[in-house]
């Protein structure tokens, strides 16, 4: 059984070689985004820090963390989108971000399952 | 206008054309905020699972900070992201004056946050808010709720990384203003403008984490 050029391709690590080849021989033709773009985001993102802030005050009880987080994610969003350009650029930069994040996120999941998951003797943590 | 005398920058004999190297210098600077995103991940974790163990002291900490001062330095941080953008966006309009009026206005915003983030510690120091054993405060709340120097721990180390990461900035956009001075970059090359933005934004990212979570939630 020999593998050809297609087996390897659906191996993850040579497809993203792959591209990052392509990309970074890439032909120029930046994006530029518009200036009204860049206004409009921040006159977004000022609006939802108010939002944040008004939101705060109303308890929603253990929901309280889930919004704020989610209001900021929208925020850390549009930075990402625009102000760091991810939108206009190849998907190569934020699969490569993503993947830290995921990464991230697996050590928030397993620090917490052994957290409430333990049984303690003397309560210290 | 103002680039008649622009200096031109040629990519390294390494590199196949300026577009190879500018693509390579901003994926090495997203590999860079991947472990940055990781080092501030390691606080956020800890947070998180404090948080969970006891909600009411980060309920009760979060009344010593002052959320109109956390809401003044989100908004400062804001802006000085929008000005990065657009010194970037004036960069690649090829004017010069604006590109320099947008860093100058980013550097004092990130001068002013520094600025509000020394008269907040200043004012914790003097009232004994401290970290761990250093926690010293005897004054009204002090012992409202359990471990309160815990809370202080978190809150020094977490907007204390980011405040070193202000810093860092700063210093960058000052070298920034030096090269523009120069005349350096252009629409052809604007490559440490970029990346230096994507490095400010980053941080502009997580104060926007760290606002809610420290001064708001609780």
């Amino acid at each position: 059984m020999a593998f050809d050029r297609s087996d390897l391709d659906l191996f993850i690590p040579l497809t993203l070689f792959g591209r990052l080849e392509e990309v970074l021989l890439g032909s120029s033709n930046h994006h530029v985004i518009p200036f009204r773009v860049y206004l409009n985001i921040l006159l977004i993102l000022l609006l939802f820090t108010v939002v944040t802030v008004v939101v705060s005050r109303i308890d929603f009880g253990a929901a309280n963390a889930f919004i704020a987080m989610f209001i900021a994610s929208i925020k850390a969003g549009l930075v990402l989108l625009y102000f760091m350009h991810l939108k206009y650029d190849d998907k190569l930069f934020p699969t490569v971000f993503f993947i830290s994040i995921f990464f991230l996120l697996v050590m928030f999941a397993f620090s917490h399952l052994d957290i409430i998951t333990r049984v303690l003797e003397n309560n210290i943590l | 206008m103002n680039t008649a005398n622009s200096t031109k920058h040629h990519y390294a004999h390494h590199f196949e054309s300026a577009e190879h190297e500018y693509q390579t210098s901003k994926f090495g600077l997203w590999l860079f905020l991947c472990t940055e995103i990781l080092m501030f991940g390691g606080l956020f974790v800890g947070y998180a699972i404090f948080h969970h163990k006891y909600p009411e002291l980060f309920k009760a900490g979060s009344h010593f900070l002052d959320w109109r001062l956390g809401s003044l330095n989100t908004v400062v941080l804001l802006i000085s992201s929008f000005t990065m953008a657009l010194s970037i966006y004036y960069a690649q309009m090829n004017d010069r004056a604006k590109t320099l009026i947008n860093l100058y206005i980013t550097l004092i915003c990130g001068f002013i946050f520094m600025g509000v983030k020394f008269f907040e510690y200043s004012h914790k120091i003097h009232e004994g808010l401290l970290p761990g054993h250093l926690f010293h405060y005897a004054g009204e709340g002090a012992n409202a709720v359990a471990n309160l120097p815990l809370y202080f721990s978190f809150y020094f180390c977490m907007t204390g990384l980011h405040g070193t990461h202000v810093l860092a900035g700063l210093f960058l956009i000052a070298w920034l203003i030096v090269r523009t001075h120069r005349g350096e970059f252009g629409p052809k090359y604007y490559t440490p403008l970029e990346c230096v933005g994507l490095f400010w934004h980053l941080i502009d990212l997580i104060w926007i984490y760290l606002f809610p979570l420290l001064y708001l939630v609780g």
